[in-house]
């Protein structure tokens, strides 16, 4: 509604399923009643078109602040954002989210499927192809026999997938989310990280995930952006050379992936204790030098 | 069998006390012989050919009940369409809402039926006025509570929604006008009992015509019994009235039931 003529109905990107987001010195300060909290310093950093990057940091940190930012839902106290060269001052076309209080952001009064259906059918997404949409996605998170329920009937669990669902089902050149598995048993969780990788690998979608599981963080992204604690700038970007390829069992028993998971560990725990650059971060285990094998 | 126990239960629940009370009434008046007071028998007898005379087209149903009704659902229905179209307007600008706020806890505090010498100086005694303070009369409760409703939808729904970038049209029936309608089926309900409180008395005033207009004629004429079935009439109209609105506003707020028992964390 209140997105004027910037990004608006241009095409994002030359790249053929995602866009490419950048964001150039965010700030962020609420100010509202009582004291202005300055939730976001100051961030820079990029994402390339089809990029999986994965956000993680201390509660608190801002994680949530920067994704709302990103999605144009919260205008920036200074500083860029901008998708595909265009800048983000509302939700921009092509682009999906999954809020981090997945159980509200379901109409109560729509179905599980109907949910899902109507950002399609304000797309103008044919009937028929939206009917195949909402049951291939609703299949795809285990939730088709629940399709005619409405959504407060449904777990916690539940509810967390079909907003996913509806995302997904978006067919979105950008996908955010926020802690999008908080809510989910191990084994679904799972599950849902292999969807996420299956899907962005099909779609060439730009995905932007922000977790709190440093684990998934490593598993999902092809880079781990590390957030200090607020005010929040870039700890760390950490490149995740694990390849494309990712299996549960396999990718989490790599020496890799645990040189990563120690060292991002290590650097949330620097973070919470109010480290604000890597240069003052004290880290037992130096990120360029791999462990060797056994340690 | 438990299914038409529960049935017979609620009938019995239902009609149980409107039962014992005319049986009461009935009962006590039956040999009275005060002129105000006549028996319930009497009252029942004349019912049939004081509203529902011979060619129905004369009766006094077509003549003065059917007119008092569509004053009060044009009123009514009037109502309804400035009050939530005012309420959105003013329960989704906090500029609007602080703009307004002032004048309409002044109109509120006004009981409506004052306004009826007020505006029969404007626009007589005709039906204009009486639709006019039916529908001045039943908006507050509507427009009011619409502005809770409005305000009250959460905000993350208000997010998903221009995430997702519905447009003014599917915000305001998707979202808006859903998330607020327990608000205002509730200022609906408060307004149609207001409404045909103002049905009657706009016609008390003065009046050609209608239900209240033939209770005053009945009752200056002294006949006691024909105001008595009047009066009579107006509850049975009054309770069909609700009826219908219980079935309507049960199938709009089909979810909200369900919805708010899972809030509360009961099954
Ligand atoms: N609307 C608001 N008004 C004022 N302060 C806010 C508001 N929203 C968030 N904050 C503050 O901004 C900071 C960052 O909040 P944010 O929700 O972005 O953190 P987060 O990293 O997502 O945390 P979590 O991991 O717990 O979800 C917090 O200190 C919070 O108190
Ligand atoms: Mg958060």
């Amino acid at each position: 509604m209140s997105s004027p003529a910037n990004v608006a109905d241009r095409p994002v990107d030359d790249h053929p399923g995602g866009a490419r987001l950048e964001v150039r010195n965010l700030r962020k300060v609420y100010t509202g009643r009582g004291e202005p909290v300055e939730a976001v310093a100051d961030l820079t950093f990029e994402v390339r078109p089809g990029e999986l990057v994965c956000v993680v940091g201390p509660s608190g940190a801002g994680k949530t602040t920067l994704l709302r930012c990103l999605a144009g839902l919260l205008p920036a106290t200074s500083g860029d954002v901008s998708l595909g060269g265009a800048p983000i001052t509302g939700p921009p076309p092509g682009m999906a989210v999954v809020l981090q209080e997945y159980g509200r952001s379901l109409f109560p009064w729509m179905s599980v499927a109907q949910n899902v259906e109507l950002p399609l059918k304000e797309k103008r997404v044919p009937k028929a192809r939206r009917a195949e949409l909402v049951d291939e996605t609703l299949a795809a998170v285990g939730l088709a026999d629940v399709a005619g329920s409405y959504p407060w009937q449904l777990s916690g669990g539940m509810q967390q997938r079909v907003a996913i669902a509806r995302a997904v089902a978006y067919e979105p050149q950008v996908l955010l989310m926020d802690e999008p598995f908080a809510a989910v048993d191990a084994q679904t969780r799972f599950e849902l990280e292999d969807l996420v990788r299956t899907l962005w690998k099909r779609l060439g979608i730009t995905v932007v995930f922000v977790t709190h599981d440093i684990d998934e963080a490593i598993y999902l992204g092809e880079r781990v952006l590390v957030l200090s604690a607020r005010p929040t700038v870039v700890l760390e970007d950490v490149a995740v050379g694990l390849g494309a390829d990712r299996d549960q069992l396999e990718t989490r028993g790599d020496a890799e992936f645990a040189r990563l998971r120690t060292h991002v560990y290590e650097l949330v725990q620097q973070a919470k204790q109010g480290v604000r650059s890597l240069a003052d971060a004290h880290l037992t285990h130096p990120a360029d030098t791999p462990p060797r094998a056994g340690a | 069998m438990t299914g038409v126990l529960r049935v017979l239960r609620s009938v019995l629940l239902t009609l149980g006390l409107p039962a014992v009370i005319l049986l009461a009434w009935w009962f006590t008046s039956a040999g009275s012989t005060t002129f105000y007071n006549p028996p319930l028998s009497a009252i029942l007898g004349t019912f049939r050919e004081t509203w529902f005379s011979a060619p129905l087209g004369e009766s006094r149903l077509a003549v003065d009940v059917v007119p008092s009704v569509l004053r009060l659902l044009a009123g009514y229905g009037i109502a309804l369409v400035a009050g939530i179209a005012l309420g959105v307007a003013i329960g989704s600008s906090r500029a609007l809402r602080a703009f307004a706020e002032p004048v309409l806890e002044f109109f509120r505090a006004i009981p409506p039926p004052v306004l009826v010498p007020v505006l029969m100086l404007f626009l007589g005694i005709g039906d204009t006025m009486k639709i006019v303070v039916i529908a001045i009369g039943c908006l507050w409760p509507v427009l009011l509570n619409t502005v809770e409703g409005v305000r009250g939808l959460d905000p993350v729904l208000r997010d998903t929604a221009r995430a997702y970038r519905l447009g003014l049209v599917a915000t305001l029936r998707h979202l808006v006008l859903r998330g607020a309608s327990p608000q205002i089926v509730t200022g609906a309900r408060q307004a149609l009992s207001i409404g045909i409180i103002l049905m009657v008395i706009s016609e008390m005033f003065a009046a050609k015509d209608g239900l209240g207009f033939s209770i005053v004629q009945f009752q200056r004429g002294f006949a006691i019994p024909e105001m008595w079935s009047g009066v009579i009439l107006l509850g049975v109209v009054g309770v069909l009235l609700s009826l219908v609105f219980r079935a309507v506003s049960h199938a709009v707020l089909r979810w909200y039931l369900g919805y708010r028992q899972s809030q509360h964390g009961g099954a």
